[in-house]
């Protein structure tokens, strides 16, 4: 369980990057945001915070704008509702994209602010079933826009700690971060519960990589002092994989400890259990002990003969233990299907961490487990073992 | 019927006891169980051990088995003296050189009349097929050649006596010793199990035998009687 959480986790910060600062947009608590007037509230990154962050922070190799619009992308009478976004030809890597086919936006689309399009997996098949999408047009708002890639499937990254929200890429349509901001612009309008809300957004996020894992932390101060100069209202979050990556390691070595303090309490528990039952078992047999003393038994015979019963048993344990072990993994996709079938709200309530969480069987820990209930068997049943052997053959002989 | 045999000067020395001494303290009180004891027992001696209770007959026998250390005096076992040899010691010694036979038969309950036979064996670290083979011989010769898979709750008590005594010959003891070997008998058995521990004993077994009815006594040549930690009596019964 402990190594199926911390794979979770480390693979969601390792597809973050740990040489990635992530500077998001955010919108302020709504009370703040009402004073600032009008009808669209205006908030988050600017394209004013881009070029300055680029200006003023040296380390930084890479940086990736982005736009992210909730929009209808139509063909014909088809649509969906899809996340448009704006973004730069850096954006297929550093979110680990790949091109099924066709290409991914170019710089030369930025420049000629180009009416392309790539369309996700998901995107591409809800808009044309039957077709080839390359090469055929698609309409966001009141323009056509050439679809010119499609990428592969991806699977959602989930949400961390709330600063970052779940991602599912399969339905994005990307087009130029340019041609976004002349064609559709800066504000939204949204619908929601009878009223109509409007928000002025320039950026949605900006991904900058530095070139070394040491630069990260100096060059995510800076940012942050950047960001707070310019910005009255906390209006952005910047988020540090690398951070991310240490806390969750934290989190996994303190969910480890746990777990190894419980699994160190049953072992003692189950230690001390076996110990009772092993010297119940040489009390009642302390006649067979003193007969097998007369016979020619040593001490040291008594005491193998002993252990290795401890040890048969413990072993016995540990045995069915890891195959108890193994039966997790069917059994907790069961449970959840259960769970789903009876209690559907109960579930939707859990974290999607926990929803999705799959056991993972180290290879390591099916040794270990063995090799420590050994050494418990060894550990608890020397005691025992011992109490046996240095019983005084005549006394054990006259035992009832 | 066989006292000439006893007498002849031939027959080697098998155990001596010299001036044996065993003390136990209990409380304040030291207990003076034996208070020097000296005997000599020849190759197919057959000795009976008699005595009332507290006589020391008991604590004798435990010397004699190795079971117990002297407090003072020495044991010359198979020409060494045992008498401080530490527990190790005495373990390899009961292994090679002693066989028992105890009132109660002490058979190990959970094992089967062919591996209760093989047990000494098993600490002398023989597991061959031709110690297998002996087993199975040994309960053939003490009649019981067709429960060789029995348990010993599946027999009757002459029976388990009978594996008992099978188990006392299986490592090919120089002494075989014997605690009230009929006592938990009824007196048909017990003349069964005498009969079989006279045959032994015409093929050159060498047996001391602790007991206090004098009708199984007089199955022995020599019967040595106790009192008080001291010899009283020693000659024919």
């Amino acid at each position: 369980m402990g190594e199926g959480v911390s794979y979770q986790a480390q693979q969601q910060i390792k597809d973050l990057g740990a040489t990635n600062i992530i500077v998001r947009s955010v919108k302020p608590p709504e009370d703040s945001s009402r004073t600032a007037g009008g009808f669209f509230i205006p908030y988050g990154l600017l394209r004013e915070d881009y070029t300055r962050i680029l200006a003023n922070v040296p380390t930084i190799r890479n940086a990736v704008p982005m736009r992210e619009i909730r929009k209808e992308v139509r063909n014909e009478d088809r649509a969906v509702d899809a996340k448009l976004v704006g973004c730069t030809p850096d954006y297929l890597d550093l979110n680990r994209l790949r091109i099924a086919r066709g290409r991914f936006l170019e710089d030369r689309d930025l420049t000629e602010v180009a009416n392309v399009a790539v369309l996700a997996a998901h995107t591409a098949e809800q808009l044309f079933r039957h077709e080839d999408p390359i090469g055929r047009s698609v309409q966001i708002g009141t323009d056509f826009y050439v679809v010119v890639g499609l990428t592969e499937p991806r699977g959602a990254s989930a949400a961390i700690g709330g600063s970052l929200e779940a991602r599912d890429y399969d339905l994005d349509v990307y087009i130029p971060l340019d041609t976004l901001r002349w064609r559709i612009g800066d504000m939204v309008m949204t619908a929601r519960a009878g009223s109509r809300e409007g928000e002025i957004v320039e950026l949605s996020q900006i991904t900058l990589t530095v070139g070394d894992l040491d630069e990260v932390d100096e060059a995510a101060a800076i940012i942050q002092s950047l960001l707070e100069k310019y910005h009255k209202v906390r209006d952005y979050a910047i988020v540090v994989p690398k951070e991310l990556l240490r806390q969750a390691e934290m989190l996994r070595m303190l969910f480890n400890v746990l777990l190894v303090l419980i699994a160190g309490i049953s072992l003692l528990v189950g230690g001390i259990g076996i110990m009772n039952i092993m010297l119940a078992t040489v009390t009642e047999r302390t006649r067979e002990i003193g007969i097998r003393r007369a016979l020619g038994a040593t001490q040291g015979d008594i005491i193998r003969q002993f252990l290795t019963e401890t040890v048969v048993l413990s072993s016995t344990g540990g045995l069915l233990g890891v195959i108890f072990g193994f039966l997790c993994i069917p059994a907790v996709p069961m449970i959840r299907r259960l769970l789903n079938a009876f209690f559907p709200h109960v579930v939707a309530s859990l974290p999607p961490n926990l929803q999705k969480l799959e056991p993972r069987i180290a290879l390591w820990s099916i040794v270990a487990a063995f090799c420590i209930s050994v050494a418990v068997g060894m550990l608890f049943g020397l005691y025992p073992a011992r109490r046996a052997a240095q019983m005084d053959p005549i006394e054990a002989l006259r035992h009832e | 019927m066989s006292d000439t045999t006893v007498a002849s000067p031939v027959r080697r020395v098998v155990a001596r006891i010299v001036d044996l001494r065993k003390d136990y303290v209990l409380g304040k009180n030291v207990v003076h169980a034996l208070r020097g004891v000296s005997l000599e027992f020849r190759q197919g001696d057959f000795v009976a051990i008699m005595g009332a209770s507290g006589s020391g007959k008991s604590t004798l026998l435990n010397l004699l088995g190795c079971l117990d250390k002297p407090t003072s005096g020495r044991y010359i076992l198979a020409g060494q003296d045992v008498s401080q040899l530490d527990d190790y010691a005495l373990s390899k010694i009961r292994s090679r050189y002693l066989g028992f036979i105890f009132q109660s038969y002490n058979l190990i309950p959970q094992l089967s009349v062919v591996e209760n036979i093989q047990i000494p064996l098993q600490y002398q670290g023989d597991d061959s097929p031709a110690a297998l083979q002996r087993c199975v011989r040994l309960a053939k010769l003490v009649g019981l050649g067709d429960r060789l898979d029995h348990r010993p709750t599946e027999l009757s008590g002459g029976q388990q006596q009978r594996v008992a005594i099978a188990r006392s010959l299986v490592n090919n003891p120089h002494v075989i010793l014997a605690d009230e070997p009929t006592g938990n008998l009824d007196s048909a058995t017990g003349e069964e199990i005498m009969g079989l521990l006279d045959a032994l004993n015409r093929a050159g077994r060498t047996i001391i035998m602790v007991t206090h009815e004098a009708d199984i006594a007089a199955h022995a040549h020599r019967v040595v009687r106790l009192r008080d930690g001291r010899i009283e009596h020693d000659g024919t019964p």
